[in-house]
């Protein structure tokens, strides 16, 4: 018998699925939507719903025989997409809000829960098309299900384009006037990345190839369990334990995702090694923060236990996976994670330190509520910050906001399952406004010139 | 292909006997036993080869689910691949 059964490490990964709430967050199916483009848009519509319908029609039923087989949850089945100001630059059409309801159409009919790629990469400045797709986000995001929508605007080589800041302050203010759930499919990036499995910010870069299956593997509920074991002992070996977990963590994905690649004859792309939080009690990234020896998430010393949490997720992954890619670090978005919540509902987490953890984290601002009566220029102010501390630190960052129309600080929101509920966080006040409205670019810092 | 079977319940008598009629009925063999108490709780892992059971995995997966309920045991196959890739390099 070449297999020795080590029924200790077997009964630790039951127990890891059982009770940590270990899974695999998403298997996304990057599908290029190139070959779609047509002058005529029935016929664009027409040539993507049949491509994503014949490329993940058994996506998800493979993702859950993988689950079957191998006993490990997987959460979410997705789609990602090339940007459709790409695809859609053809079309002899102003409005590109039929393209997201083809798209939405396609996601529903395959099973996906989301599909992502309505998106433009404007990070230096905008084609015809992006100011297209860009003006159909109110309506494209509102009368879809299923659609995320994202928008690149700067990156470190570029540096930020302010124009694209400021249009995109006003089209999340008037998305948000049609509800807030449009809100939380919608994010802005700087360093977008192109191989991202995660909504809402997942797509299908134009340097991917026809089909890819990438994976986002999760388990804040598996570090925190671990770190319990070394309560009062030094940061060496509270690095070590996170190092070991997200070793077993990502292996665990990896094998997922090189099964879902063989089974569905579609090259693997990469595994996203991120903590990714969800409502759940006991599956939260600010509960680790806490283990370490915080009182509340959002106190002082909070980066610098965020900085250590996503830098040794990293390192343990990276060996345990074959081509590592994504986003890859800690998610902090407020609303998917019980701790966060309660956090800011006691007024330890604030916007500020929000801001500071997303200098360390792997993305950005997510899923933070504000008041309905925010300004599109605070917005845009808030999108320039985060955007400047992506294109400095030369990491993606992103910001996922939700005015939520007739409430103020104190009420709270529920938007329903993975995406939870929020509390609305109080914003600074002082008007950004001329700011917002001197437009151009913010010139790419000294160090994008690397060559 | 191999398995682990995964038994948790209250500790009764004639666990093992059950799950392995359970299995020889469907042509699994088994390949080496573990059991542990967790407090009163009886656990079992069970190493298993499928190559003759003439049922599909999901299916061989439901029917010891199922049979487990009726007398308690919460009964779970997984494909043995999943432990490595967690527990080796």
């Amino acid at each position: 018998m070449s297999y020795l059964m080590n029924s200790s490490e077997i009964l630790q990964t039951i127990q890891m699925i059982g009770q940590q709430h270990l899974d695999v967050r998403t298997v996304t199916m990057g599908i290029s939507l190139l070959d779609c483009a047509d002058e005529d848009m029935d016929a664009c519509c027409r040539k993507i719903y049949d491509k994503i319908c014949r490329c993940a029609g058994r996506l998800v039923q493979t993702g859950c025989d993988i689950e079957n087989e191998f006993g490990i949850p997987i959460v979410n089945k997705r789609i990602s997409v090339t940007p459709i100001s790409l695809v859609a630059a053809a079309c002899r059409a102003e409005d590109y809000a039929p393209v997201a309801r083809t798209l939405d159409r396609a996601a529903k009919e395959v099973g996906v829960n989301f599909i992502g790629g309505f998106s433009a990469l404007a990070h230096k400045g905008f084609t015809e098309s992006d100011k297209r797709l860009i003006r159909s986000l109110p309506e494209a995001l509102s009368e879809t299900d299923l659609v995320c929508a994202s928008v690149s605007l700067a990156s470190t080589r570029a540096g930020i384009n302010m124009d694209a800041v400021a249009l995109m302050g006003r089209i999340i203010r008037e998305t948000a006037d049609r509800g807030p759930l449009g809100c939380a499919k919608l994010v802005v990036f700087a360093n977008a990345v192109e191989d991202n499995p995660f909504m809402a910010g997942a797509f299908h870069g134009v340097g991917e190839p026809e089909t890819v299956i990438n994976v986002g593997v999760s388990g804040p509920g598996v570090v925190a369990h671990a770190l319990k074991e070394c309560r009062g002992q030094s940061f060496d070996i509270v690095a070590e334990t996170i190092k070991r977990t997200a070793f077993k963590i990502t292996r665990m994905g990896e094998l997922v995702a090189q099964e879902a690649s063989r089974r569905l004859g579609v090259p693997f792309g990469v595994v996203d090694l991120s903590l990714a939080p969800t409502p759940a009690i006991g599956d939260s990234v600010a509960e680790i923060l806490e283990i370490m020896g915080l009182e509340k998430c959002g106190g002082h010393g909070t980066t610098a236990a965020l900085a250590l949490l996503n830098d040794a997720v990293k390192k343990g992954g990276v060996m345990a996976s074959s081509h590592v890619g994504g986003l890859s670090g800690a998610f902090i978005p407020v609303s998917e994670d019980a701790g966060m919540i309660s956090s800011v509902r006691s007024g330890a987490l604030t916007i500020d330190k929000l801001e500071a953890m997303t200098c360390v984290c792997s993305v950005g601002l997510d899923m933070i509520a504000v008041p309905g009566d925010t300004e599109a220029d605070t917005i845009s102010a808030i999108i320039a910050d985060e955007a400047a501390i992506g294109m400095v630190n030369n990491k993606t960052t992103a910001v996922r906001i939700i005015p939520v129309r007739g409430k103020t600080v104190g009420d709270s929101v529920d938007f329903g399952g993975l995406l939870g509920s929020a509390p609305i966080m109080p914003l600074r006040s002082g008007s950004a406004k001329e700011f917002i409205a001197r437009g151009g670019r913010i010139p790419a810092p000294l160090h994008s010139l690397k060559n | 292909m191999k398995a682990i079977v995964s038994v948790f319940a209250k500790d009764t008598k004639g666990i093992i006997a059950y799950i392995t009629a359970l299995l020889a009925e469907k042509e699994v063999n088994v390949l080496d036993i573990s059991q542990t108490l967790l407090q009163e709780y009886f656990a079992m892992i069970m190493l298993v080869d499928l190559t003759d059971c003439p049922l599909p995995f999901v299916e061989l997966s439901r029917f010891l689910s199922e049979k487990g309920k009726e007398r308690g045991l919460d009964v779970h196959i997984q494909r043995q691949d999943i432990f490595d890739a967690m527990h080796k390099v």
